[in-house]
């Protein structure tokens, strides 16, 4: 019952970096909030072009130097956006989403957490009405290292690089993403793909897209308990031969049954979402699953040189 | 956030759904007095959060008023799967003609409300869907329009109902599904729904789990979601209180990090190294000192800690905000247990200054500290 437009999407992709690049024009959604207007800040100095903010009510004031306004609609046709980043909160995040994907934005970025996944579900199933890509939500966003981030994600421990990146968490994302800097290794685009039940872009959609994109050589997956996201892009690698090497950690080994482990998303239910049961997927798909966080960059480099 | 039975069966009972005659009681009087008041032959079912409780000891059969009271009293204050069970529901006992399985629940892969029902209920449906697939209707339901009509009408005639009952089902599928958005379930699951030997059709039992996200729209569970009590132990509900998400474990590692996945993966480690972690805590990004030392004030309260590890990667969140949290927990009360501090990102060199110059020396390395707090410091 998922019948993504992705081939439109895959297109679209090859035009440009995976999902944002230099051109990204943005709209900020919520932007007088105090996250909102923060992280306006830091992507503007990362070099992301910000180019309209809305929050009703306040239209035609500034914040950080970028004109507000009241309707996304009027933003996009003043400021000619094509993506929006919603810090909105949960209980307006739904209509906020709509608003966005009425006015043709796409990618959305959904950075609120504690949406009812009621509302997700309603969010999701618009997107694919109108053929929009949806990050999120309660993702940390996306970046392509050096040129533009749609997020809230710290810059400075991304480097530009071939590594694609995909994780369902945030810190750890940072926490990876730091070290395979560390070791040297580059990214070429990391996102956050949500930590709730109810998520847009999912990791085979990841897949497909990194698969597409010539800038991207190998890539890591980061996974946690809940859900079947893992044993789906297990299947996916399978099933497609998948062509380029791919790691992957898969958090909350040591969780007991049934309990929320802070992420909407991270719950084991009756037998299905244990690491195990992911680990053991990915293995058998021929992705190397790190035991460790800190494992991933070695893992990464035997990768390289096997397919080298 | 789980609802107990008997809180679930008054809920869809006011949406006119069916369930046996019954009342909840605390005590073993009470217990005998309902028995009296409904008379003829009851069940005496623990009221706990856990699935599976029958074969746990906690449904029991009763025909006389007396043996009612002599299983409540078995049965209030006793443990049901490490549950303590603080009360009983007496119910009239049905004459089965046989046990359906119903459940509207949230489907993640399909991202909508999913319909499951079966006329092999009243054992785990897991079990069902593993062994006799063909024995479960499935149906999703659109998120926008709902169940419509004939999908509850389709579900019963596969169900194999015709006639009058087909329409008894279809309705009974319409109120548990309006009683599933109206309440924001992530799960509505009636195990076993029986069909009784003149026909009728009533929900025997009843779990509902309320979306933790919606109770922002349900002011009528605010103050039943912080309750301590089967669902949250007290240390969970104090950090509830303090809002920070917090599960307990059940080691002697206490662990505080920012970020779900960040925290999920420093417990692996520490197990990882041959610790036993003690809890799951996440202040959450761009933490202030007051969430770090309500954190840190939590964990160290608890006998079973013996160590506390804090791992923090400050993206949003700022080690010196971090380290003033730790340093007022140490003014104010003290640190009582050994603390070990894993800090990097932003505002570390003020950070680890302010940590320096209380005594505490914090680590670069995830994995170093993790090691040392595995050890018990």
């Amino acid at each position: 019952m998922r019948p993504l437009n992705w081939q439109q999407k895959e297109h679209e992709s090859e035009k440009m970096p995976v999902l944002v690049g230099k051109e990204t024009r943005t709209i900020v959604q919520g932007i007088t909030g105090n996250q909102g207007s923060f992280h306006t800040r830091l992507m503007l100095e990362y070099g992301t072009k910000i180019v309209a903010g809305v929050t009703p009510g306040k239209g035609g004031t500034k914040v950080q130097d970028v004109p507000v306004y009241d309707t996304v609609a009027t933003a996009k046709d003043e400021t000619n956006a094509d993506s929006s980043i919603i810090f909105v909160p949960a209980p307006y995040a739904k209509e906020a989403a709509m608003e966005a994907m009425d006015a043709d934005l796409n990618p959305l970025v959904i950075i609120t957490e504690g949406i009812p996944a009621r509302d997700e579900m309603v969010i999701m199933r618009y997107a694919r009405e109108h053929s929009t890509v949806i990050i999120g939500p309660n993702s940390p966003g996306v970046i392509t290292p050096g040129q533009s981030k749609l997020g809230i994600m710290p810059g400075n421990v991304f480097r530009p690089g071939n590594v694609g990146l995909a994780s369902r968490s945030g810190t750890l994302t940072y926490e990876i993403a730091a070290s395979l800097t560390h070791a040297g290794i580059g990214q070429s685009t990391c996102l956050g793909i949500g930590g709730d039940p109810i998520v847009g872009l999912s990791f085979v959609d990841v897949l497909k897209m990194f698969r597409e994109d010539s800038g991207t050589s190998s890539l890591v997956l980061i996974g946690e308990i809940g859900g079947t996201a893992e044993e789906g892009a297990a299947k996916y690698i399978t099933e497609t031969r998948y062509p380029k090497p791919v790691v992957a950690y898969v958090a909350g080994k040591a969780a007991p049954p049934g309990k929320r482990m802070g992420h909407a998303g991270a719950i084991i239910t009756g037998s299905e979402g244990t690491a195990d049961s992911k680990i053991q997927s990915l293995l058998a798909a021929g992705v190397r699953v790190a035991e460790i966080p800190s494992g991933i960059p070695e893992l990464l480099q035997q990768k390289v040189q096997t397919v080298r | 956030m789980k609802l107990f039975e008997y809180e679930a069966k008054n809920l869809a009972n006011n949406l006119g759904i069916a369930t046996p005659k019954g009342a909840v009681a605390s005590t073993a009087e009470e217990a005998r007095d309902i028995h009296k008041r409904l008379g003829g032959a009851v069940v005496v079912k623990a009221q706990v959060l856990v699935a599976g409780r029958g074969k746990a000891g906690g449904i029991k059969f009763a025909t006389k008023p007396e043996e009612s009271f002599d299983r409540a009293k078995e049965m209030i204050g006793a443990f049901i799967k490490g549950e303590t069970v603080r009360k009983v529901l007496i119910e009239q006992k049905l004459p089965v003609k046989r046990e359906l399985y119903i459940s509207i629940a949230e489907d993640r892969m399909n991202q909508c409300q999913t319909v499951l029902a079966s006329k092999k209920g009243g054992v785990d449906i897991e079990e069902v869907a593993k062994t006799n697939p063909q024995e479960i209707v499935r149906r999703h339901m659109d998120p926008v329009y709902g169940m419509r009509g004939y999908e509850a009408r389709d579900t019963a005639l596969n169900l194999g109902y015709g006639g009058q009952q087909l329409n008894m089902i279809s309705d009974l599928l319409a109120n548990l599904y309006r009683l599933s958005v109206i309440y924001d379930c992530e799960l509505v699951e009636s195990n076993p729904l029986v069909e009784t030997q003149d026909g009728r059709f009533l929900a025997a039992d009843l779990r509902m789990i309320i979306d933790d996200n919606s109770l922002f729209r349900h002011p009528e569970f605010q103050e039943r979601s912080k309750e301590p009590g089967a669902e949250l132990t007290p240390l969970e509900a104090k950090a509830r209180e303090n809002n920070l998400a917090f599960v307990e474990l059940d080691g002697d590692v206490g662990i505080i990090g920012n970020g779900a996945g960040l925290v999920m993966a420093t417990i692996d480690l520490v197990k990882y190294y041959g610790g036993s972690p003690a809890n799951f805590c996440d202040v959450g990004g761009g933490a202030a000192a007051d969430r770090v030392a309500s954190a840190l004030g939590i964990i160290q309260s608890s006998d079973k800690v013996r160590t506390i590890f804090v791992n923090i990667l400050a993206g949003i969140t700022r080690c010196d905000e971090v380290a003033k949290g730790i340093l007022d927990v140490k003014k104010v009360v003290g640190l009582m247990k050994p603390l070990i501090v894993r800090m990097v990102g932003t505002n570390e060199e003020e950070g680890w200054r302010l940590l320096e110059s209380a005594g505490i020396k914090p680590f670069i390395h995830m994995d170093e500290a993790a090691k040392l707090a595995a050890k018990g410091a």
